[in-house]
């Protein structure tokens, strides 16, 4: 499986993920929070961050089914979803995931017809450090 | 409103030149760019000696001076590449233009050669950073352009409720186009509904027939002051107008991070082509839009003013995109059935409708716009004979 290539800008976030936090980056002086991180605020032109915590609730906004040919990894448990998540606590950040029965489970854990545009999801983690989404109601 | 002298209808496209298409061809990339270069250059009737600028690609393999020293161009004084793979297309000849238009050159050749049917796929790459926030995206199993752009397309069909029929219009359009030009990949392979909605999954919701080609082939075209043009050898093609577009905020083909990720860069390349053209929409009789994946076409014609927000699939519908519609389109067979080469047959066929030359020529056609890859940094040409 593919693991983050981070860079300096995206290091804390995965960093927080390790230790279970989901947070995203904030700009220190207008508050805003932007994704994917950079190294200054896109409104105010600041350099100040910080990482703020999120809940970790949100709502799919699309999803797809990936299916062969893939990396062989991939391939392994396609068809599988990929799911992307629109923030509670921030509506415009948005990421990318995979939902999953329960920590830790494979891509192909829950089947594709349970997925639903506009569902609540829960981040939860690996114990890589890698953030999962479980279905608030499953 | 002053204007300076700008591009209008400055320069011409005055050659082209392509290979053979197929999903292999046993010759090297330098040697089919060298093929499609000079053949673009004998329809113009202009020698090689006189070329003095070039522009190509990022992703473009054979550069400057190996295609100079191989076909034997003279001095040159103007050279540009322009990146993000299929968004470049169309800005390649943009910048040819400029430069001629300014005075920086006066003979400029426009070329992509490509073996991504025999090649490997870009995206089996797992050492390379690809063009993508890639640690954002790839570790979750999202690694192809198909999947990045399916992701947008499930968007599209949720909130504007648009449907598969609406994208097999598009593969349809293409596919019969396709049938019409004996240079295309899918010249002898009808499609069907049938065979649309049965085909493998390669990314859901979209299916392989949702999903250019593989090819290998090069085409080059040639661009000159009007002046020069009416010298040479077919009826010139004017740029009449030409822009590239980068909108607020965009993200790529993962454009999933900002307010309205529907909205992508065929917004942004419009206004400034539909500003600095004497030409709205409605005055186009014909359109090579970018169809690496066909829910691409519907967004270009949201973004590019033929239709409303939301309303790209609707438009579709009652044959609208083949000869005889609203906007006949990839009338070559575009991307998805006559050959992949990032969108450059494209621009070519674009040249053969308004010289009256395509295999589906619409009946007196004089104004084409041409698009380049949506949903990444792109670009487009308004051209008019």
């Amino acid at each position: 499986m593919l693991t983050p290539v981070t860079d300096a800008d995206g290091a804390p976030f995965w960093r927080y993920a390790a230790q279970g936090e989901l947070r995203v980056q904030t700009c220190s002086d207008c508050e805003e929070p932007r994704f994917p991180p950079r190294p200054c605020c896109p409104r105010c032109r600041s350099f100040a961050i910080e990482w703020r915590r999120t809940s970790g609730r949100g709502r799919i906004w699309s999803y797809v089914v990936p299916h062969p040919p893939l990396l062989p990894d991939y391939a392994a448990q396609a068809p599988y979803n990929v799911i992307v998540v629109e923030l509670a606590d921030a509506p415009r950040i948005r990421l990318v995931g995979n939902l999953v029965s329960h920590a830790g489970a494979r891509l192909d854990s829950l089947p594709a017809d349970r997925i639903r545009i506009g569902a609540r999801v829960q981040a939860v983690f690996t114990e890589d450090g890698l953030p999962q989404w479980v279905l608030e109601r499953p | 409103m002053t204007e300076g002298p700008g591009i209008k209808d400055a320069t011409a496209i005055v050659g082209i030149g392509q290979t053979a298409f197929a999903r292999h061809l046993p010759e090297d990339e330098r040697t089919l760019a060298c093929r499609a270069v000079l053949a673009a250059l004998d329809d113009a009737g202009i020698a090689p000696g006189e070329v003095d600028a070039l522009a190509s690609y990022t992703m473009e393999e054979t550069d400057e001076v190996e295609l100079a020293k191989a076909v034997g161009f003279g001095d040159l004084t103007f050279f540009s590449k322009v990146g993000f793979g299929g968004g470049g297309s169309c800005a390649t000849v943009a910048h040819l233009a400029g430069a001629i238009a300014a005075g920086q050159a006066t003979v400029g050749v426009a070329w992509r050669s490509r073996k991504r049917g025999s090649g490997p796929r870009p995206w089996t790459n797992t050492s390379v950073q690809l063009p993508t926030p890639a640690q954002w995206t790839r570790p979750f199993g999202l690694l192809r352009p198909a999947d990045e752009i399916a992701m947008l397309a499930r968007r599209y069909l949720h909130e504007y409720g648009a449907t598969r029929d609406h994208l097999f219009n598009v593969a349809l359009a293409c596919r019969n186009r396709a049938n019409q030009n004996p240079a295309a990949i899918m010249y002898e392979r009808p499609l069907t509904r049938e065979m649309y909605m049965t085909s493998r999954w390669i990314s859901e919701p979209l299916c392989l027939y949702d999903n250019c080609l593989e090819t290998d082939g090069a085409l080059a075209c040639v661009i000159v002051s009007r002046e020069r043009a009416r010298d040479c050898r077919h009826r010139p093609v004017y740029v009449h107008s030409a822009a590239q577009g980068l909108p607020a905020q965009h993200h790529g083909m993962v454009n999933y991070w900002n307010d309205d990720p529907l909205t992508g860069p065929a917004w942004a390349a419009a206004r400034h082509l539909w500003k600095h053209a004497d030409l709205t929409p409605s005055d186009v009789d014909v359109a090579q839009i970018y169809d690496a994946f066909t829910p691409l076409v519907p967004l270009s014609l949201e973004g590019y003013g033929f239709c409303g927000r939301g309303e790209g699939g609707a438009f579709t519908e009652g044959g609208a995109l083949e000869i005889g519609g609203r906007l006949p389109v990839n009338t070559g067979g575009g991307g998805l059935s006559e050959a992949y080469v990032h969108g450059f047959n494209l621009i070519n066929e674009g040249v053969k409708q308004l010289r009256g030359t395509s295999t589906a020529q619409v009946p007196g056609a004089a104004t084409c716009l041409v698009t380049a890859g949506e949903g990444v940094p792109t670009s487009a040409l308004l051209l008019r004979s």
